[in-house]
């Protein structure tokens, strides 16, 4: 069994963790670490339940092995705290079942860090990256474009 | 009404926007083993050994379990080895299951487990299983153990027959002069539900069987597993936190039976079952597929005189839940239409595919998609507006159904004020055909539906309302969250019936089958219906308890009592009142003498006058009222390239009453939603060997986002007097329409008549071709 | 996550890199370069992809540069496709390959990942091949620079050992007019029925093709059927198809016969693109 101890940050903080190389940083947060925010959907990388951040932009946790994270900073929802998007999405009606909903939040919350300017073709590209099987999505349009809104008037 | 109808926001919310909501798989236990399932790589073959030598010497590895000695399982029929023995009669079959420390190690014993198969014939399809020479997926199906009103018909492949002989057939095809007819088929295809399904199960040395599960029936877990391993079913404790989405395919009882096999394997420790996304859509079961027959006849109106049909279910390999989705089929199998003389065949045929669960609308947006097509085929062949033509035969008050149920102002909305809703609200006066250049055309097409629940004719749900010490109350409900918000809108509702505050009920979000009052299963748009019923008595039992004490506090007669904002007051003089605080626990004089005590509300809900259907005609009550809908969607096709965007989608559905606005109008987008995502583009490819193409999200792929059209979404208001505020079942009914509605737009767009799913450009263009 | 155990590496040169590889190789280790590693853990999950040794080569600063150099366009090979999208130095490779997988995962599938990859779309390789791109290698004999269509036939010919580091494209494909469509079973979701990708320079069109056969593709005969100066738009279109390689994919996506209806109509948006065949 080939292990490594490293180091990962996440949520501001340092973790100390002992990983096999071909864990997967969603194994390693979920069941290390305790952070079972990010879920698996597929482990495929195909549902984008498992989104994170890795220095800011989303990322699927499940196509990322923990020892590609050594000096990266990542994010989980874990991690944030009263944010637009999460505020978006409850008044919004944004989720259903509520499973797909972290990974949503946080591809959201880095759109509205990275492209603040979105157009309707911009969001369309980034959410496409995960699949949520309850709401119409119609839902979702509105808590990103509110939030996107609201950041913009911020 | 204060609260009723509001869009209050969920009780959860707050855990699912920061991660904290839990769901099965995020419980730790620290000792939980891992149980890992070896699926059969073929559709139909026999097992000639297995051999688990090598495996069993896999560092890690706590056991090994193989079939024999299992009993047979199934909820209508038990023809359902819980491990395959003998044959695999499906392509992802649990054939063993390997106890392991860590997944890792489970997963590399699972593969040195060497299993030898003969490949046998396959079925792949319910229509080729109908026939006199296909091979049988059942050789000893007389033999099986099963409920009263299944019919099995041995020596084929018929695991249940349903009839509905209604009138005079000969009299309703005389009196047409118009008959039309179609075939229709597709596939199994999956639920996909965002969270995989998941059970863990541990057996405590006092002989407590403790099972956490991802499920939409954690009561029918306990009772059946109770009744298949003749277990204590008081020692049975099932726990099921949030569910990530089910859709009717965490109703049927799978995981759970393997992973208590797996505990009990390894002495009681803590064995989970997680399913991977393979073996999710593989193993557990799927959507039901459908090959239909619909024949219809006419008079030169346009009003309906007949209508023959068979449906031939793909059940799959095993009839567990098929057999009820076969009845539901028949017994609402003419769509919401008056028609005198009907003659339905449904059979719940055996094929070698993964075997059906319900699926949101259980069973109703398959038939939909054969009648409905039928019916535009008969509005054309009379030259007659689609609409016009639904309107003309729409159910009423007055009416019978198919099972000869009639109809009154109670138990059937208005589909008539649906038609007349949708028609403003898809502008029909426009017209179904627009044509933008010389390629792009935008068509709008129509259907409608209903639907009954044709739930058990005696499954109970039970409500429990206790006091916090501020006089806040706490709301038990055997319902599970499945996203659909039902518990938030129970809220609603006792905070309407009692007048208080909603934030001031706090609502018990997951179910433990010990301490939670049992709601039979979160099925079929039932959950409001029932559980709120239980919850006004409920809510009764509480008022009665209160104005009890209060009386003697007030010194006033229970008669002149109101009670509101958590308070009981007199009517006259609301001054003279008393907290809910100082009498939920009893009421303590200034000396310290103490009356009354802590109060606990009850209520419970039976449906009433439900009854089995008569085998030889289908007579019967099936359920206990019909929501019905209109459905119009909009395409922009291109007649070169055969392909479409969505680009509208419309339901008006007889709700009776909106309980909360943003739910209810969720329920209904995403439900629409899932049946867009069914139409266009899910379903099952399988191989020669009924082996499946596509176990994965990126080959098998649900709508996403931008994908999806402009949804429009009205309501009619035709109260169910029997339920709660008379509100109707909603969750399913946005879906039913949409592949029918779909298929019409499409089918006047590419001018050519689409039998099948998914409504793919490929399959327009081999239909045009001829090639189907 | 993956079932087997290896041994994981993250050398900080390429030489360092090429000599991991060796050591490991002469171990019996199976070794295998790694980058954006999305392949890796999806196949490798189910046991179609095995390896003791993986030499993960995202770290190597000569696979990250964005840097225009003698007229030519350097690209490493280990850039994300979402950086080369960021960047949008080569507008025909910014639209090919947002059309591949989803962002979030384009922030992890690097530019060599996608061209190297089991994954037979490999459609990041289509500007490329349109643009006679120089690909640079490195491996046990050191850097090796080889035009495109020299050294891609269905696949890049790796030597063992070897590992594409960068791409270097003529500036003046940069610009040139082009079009990019990915046409899927249904809808915007999932691999590709067909991607095509085409350029026009010096008056002629070139064409390149995924999804078509179980390989990307660039195919002389069917541009000179399309630039053929003779016949109706309709008709080179006809001779171009009569030149495609073989098998075509017969699949869950989608027949054979089906990819050609879907290629002549794309074939037809190419044409109303960027016209070809004709005298100007």
């Amino acid at each position: 069994m080939k292990l490594h101890t490293i180091q990962l940050k996440i949520n501001d903080e340092q973790q100390t963790v002992t990983v096999r190389s071909g864990d997967t940083l969603l194994y390693t947060i979920r069941k290390q670490l305790g952070l079972t925010g990010a879920k698996p959907g597929c482990l495929n990388g195909d549902c984008g339940a498992c989104t994170i951040h890795v220095d800011g932009w989303p990322m699927k946790s499940c196509l990322m092995m923990a020892v590609e994270g050594e000096g990266k900073q990542i994010t989980t929802i874990e991690g944030l705290k009263d944010t637009p998007i999460q505020q978006a999405f409850v008044q919004h009606f944004a989720f259903q079942c509520g499973y797909c909903t972290p990974g949503f939040i946080m591809n959201g919350h880095s759109l509205l860090q990275k492209k603040p300017d979105a157009d309707d073709s911009t969001i369309k590209e980034w959410l496409e990256s995960n699949i949520c099987r309850c709401t119409s999505y119609s839902e979702i349009e509105k808590a990103i474009k509110f939030a996107l809104e609201k950041n913009k008037s911020s | 009404m204060e609260v009723i109808g509001k869009s209050v926001i969920r009780k959860e919310a707050q855990d699912k926007v920061t991660g904290q909501a839990q769901y099965t798989h995020d419980y730790h236990t620290s000792k939980k083993l891992s149980g890992r399932v070896v699926l059969s790589p073929y559709g139909h073959a026999r097992i000639l050994s297995i051999d688990t030598t090598d495996a069993r010497k896999v560092p890690g590895v706590r056991a090994i379990i193989t079939g024999e000695q299992l009993p047979l399982t199934g909820e209508s029929m038990r023809d359902r080895p819980p491990l395959a023995t003998d044959k695999v009669r499906y392509h992802g079959e649990a054939v063993a299951i390997v106890v392991a420390d860590t997944p890792n190690q489970g997963d590399l014993a699972a593969s040195l487990i060497q299993i030898q198969y003969e490949v046998l014939p396959v079925v792949h399809t319910p229509t080729q299983a109908f026939q006199q020479n296909s091979p049988l997926v059942h050789e000893h199906l007389g033999e099986y153990e099963r409920e009263k009103d299944v019919y099995p018909v041995p020596g084929t492949n018929i695991a249940h027959h349903v009839k509905i002989r209604k009138g005079n057939m000969e009299k309703g095809w005389g009196e047409s002069s118009v008959t039309v007819e179609g075939d229709y088929s597709f596939s199994p295809s999956d639920h996909a539900a965002m969270e995989t399904r998941s059970s863990t199960a541990e057996i405590t040395p006092d002989g407590t069987i403790k099972i956490i599960t991802s499920s939409q029936a954690p009561f029918m877990v306990k009772q059946l597993i109770a009744s298949y391993f003749d277990e204590d079913i008081g020692k049975i404790v099932v726990d099921t936190p949030l569910v990530g989405g089910a859709y009717g395919g965490k109703a049927s009882v799978q995981l759970e039976i393997l992973a208590y096999l797996s505990s009990r394997a390894v002495g009681g420790r803590a064995v989970e079952i997680f399913n991977e996304r393979e073996q999710d859509m593989m193993m557990s079961p799927s959507h039901i597929g459908l090959d239909a027959k619909i024949k219809i006849g006419a008079d030169h109106s346009g009003v309906i005189k007949a209508m023959e049909i068979q449906f031939l279910w793909d059940g799959g390999a095993y009839s567990d839940k098929a057999i009820d989705l076969t009845r539901a089929g028949a017994v609402d199998c003419t769509g919401p239409y008056k028609v005198d003389h009907v003659w339905c065949d449904s059979y719940c045929m055996y094929t070698n595919h993964t075997y059906a669960a319900p699926f949101r609308g259980f069973s109703h947006s398959e038939l939909s998609f054969a009648v409905e097509r039928t019916l535009d085929l008969l509005a054309k062949k009379l030259n007659m507006d689609p609409l016009e033509l639904r309107e003309r035969n729409a159910i009423q008050p007055g009416h019978t159904t198919p099972t000869r149920v009639l109809l009154n102002q109670s138990n059937v909305g208005n589909l008539q004020e649906c038609i007349s809703k949708l028609r403003t609200l898809i502008r029909w006066e426009e017209g179904p055909v627009r044509e933008i250049n010389e390629r792009l055309v935008r068509v709008k097409g129509v259907s409608c539906s209903w639907k009954t629940s044709t739930i058990d004719s005696n499954a109970p749900s039970g409500v429990i309302l206790t006091f916090n010490r501020d006089g806040s109350i706490n709301l038990m409900s055997g319902v599970v969250e499945i996203g659909t918000g039902t518990k938030t809108v129970l809220a609603q509702i006792l905070a309407e019936k009692l007048k208080m505050d909603v934030d001031k009920i706090h609502v018990r979000m997951t179910v433990d089958t010990q301490t939670t009052p049992e709601h039979w299963k979160t099925v079929a748009s039932r959950g409001i219906y029932m559980a709120g019923r239980a919850l006004l008595e409920a809510a009764d039992d509480v008022i009665a308890q209160l104005k009890e004490i209060a009386s003697i506090v007030l010194r006033a007669p229970i008669e002149d009592l109101e009670v509101a904002h958590m308070k009981v007051f007199t009517r006259d003089d609301p001054r003279i009142s008393v907290d809910f605080k100082d009498i939920c626990y009893g009421y303590q004089y200034p000396n310290g003498n103490s009356i009354g005590g802590q109060i606990i509300g009850r209520g419970n809900f039976i449906l009433r006058h439900l009854s089995h259907l008569d085998p030889e005609t289908g007579e019967g009550n099936p359920g206990p009222e019909w929501t019905v809908a209109a459905y119009g969607v909009e395409v922009e096709f291109d007649r070169r390239d055969l392909t479409y965007r969505l680009i509208k989608a419309a339901s008006v559905i007889d709700i009776g009453i909106v309980l909360n606005e943003k739910a209810a109008l969720g329920q209904v987008m995403g439900a629409m939603s899932m049946g867009l995502s069914f139409a266009g583009r899910e379903t099952f490819y399988y191989d020669e060997f009924g082996r499946v193409l596509n176990p994965q999200l990126r080959t098998y792929r649900p709508i996403r986002y931008g994908e999806n059209p402009e949804y429009l979404v009205d309501f009619v208001y035709t109260p169910d007097l029997q339920a709660a505020y008379g509100a109707r079942g909603v969750g399913e009914h946005g879906l039913l329409g949409m592949p029918s509605a779909l298929g019409n737009a499409l089918s006047l767009a590419a001018n050519v008549s689409l039998h099948h799913l998914p409504l793919t450009p490929e399959l327009i263009w081999k239909t045009k071709a001829g090639n189907v | 996550m993956l079932p087997f155990s290896f041994e994981y590496e993250r050398p900080k040169s390429f030489q360092e890199a090429v000599t991991r590889f060796q050591q490991a190789d002469q171990s019996g280790k199976e070794p295998m370069y790694i980058s954006g590693a999305t392949e890796f853990l999806t196949l490798g999950r189910i046991n179609q992809v095995y390896t003791e040794a993986a030499i993960d080569v995202k770290g190597i600063p000569e696979g990250k540069v964005i840097q225009f150099d003698q007229g030519y366009l350097v690209l490493g090979a280990n850039l994300t496709l979402t950086e080369l999208e960021e960047a949008n130095v080569f507008p025909l490779l910014t639209s090919t390959s947002k059309q591949i997988a989803d962002h979030t995962a384009r922030g992890k599938i690097t530019l060599g990942g996608n061209i190297c990859g089991q994954i037979f779309y490999r459609e990041a390789v289509l500007p490329l091949l349109l643009a006679d791109s120089q690909m640079v290698m490195v491996g046990p004999e050191g850097v090796k620079v080889k035009p495109i269509n020299e050294i891609f036939y269905e696949r890049l010919l790796l030597q063992k050992g070897e590992f594409l580091i960068q791409v270097a494209t003529d500036t003046r494909y940069l610009h040139a007019p082009f079009i990019s469509i990915k046409r899927r079973q249904q809808w915007d979701t999932g691999y590709p029925l067909i991607t095509i990708a085409a350029l026009k320079i010096d008056r002629k069109v070139r064409v390149a093709i995924s999804g078509l056969c179980p390989f990307p593709f660039r195919s002389n005969e069917m541009e000179d059927a399309l630039n053929n100066l003779e016949g109706s738009p309709q008709e080179k279109i006809q001779n171009a198809l009569a030149s495609i390689p073989s098998p075509i994919l017969d699949d869950v996506e989608g027949s054979s016969e089906y990819r050609l209806f879907v290629l002549q109509n794309l074939l037809l948006d190419v044409y109303e693109a960027l016209k070809f065949g004709e005298r100007e």
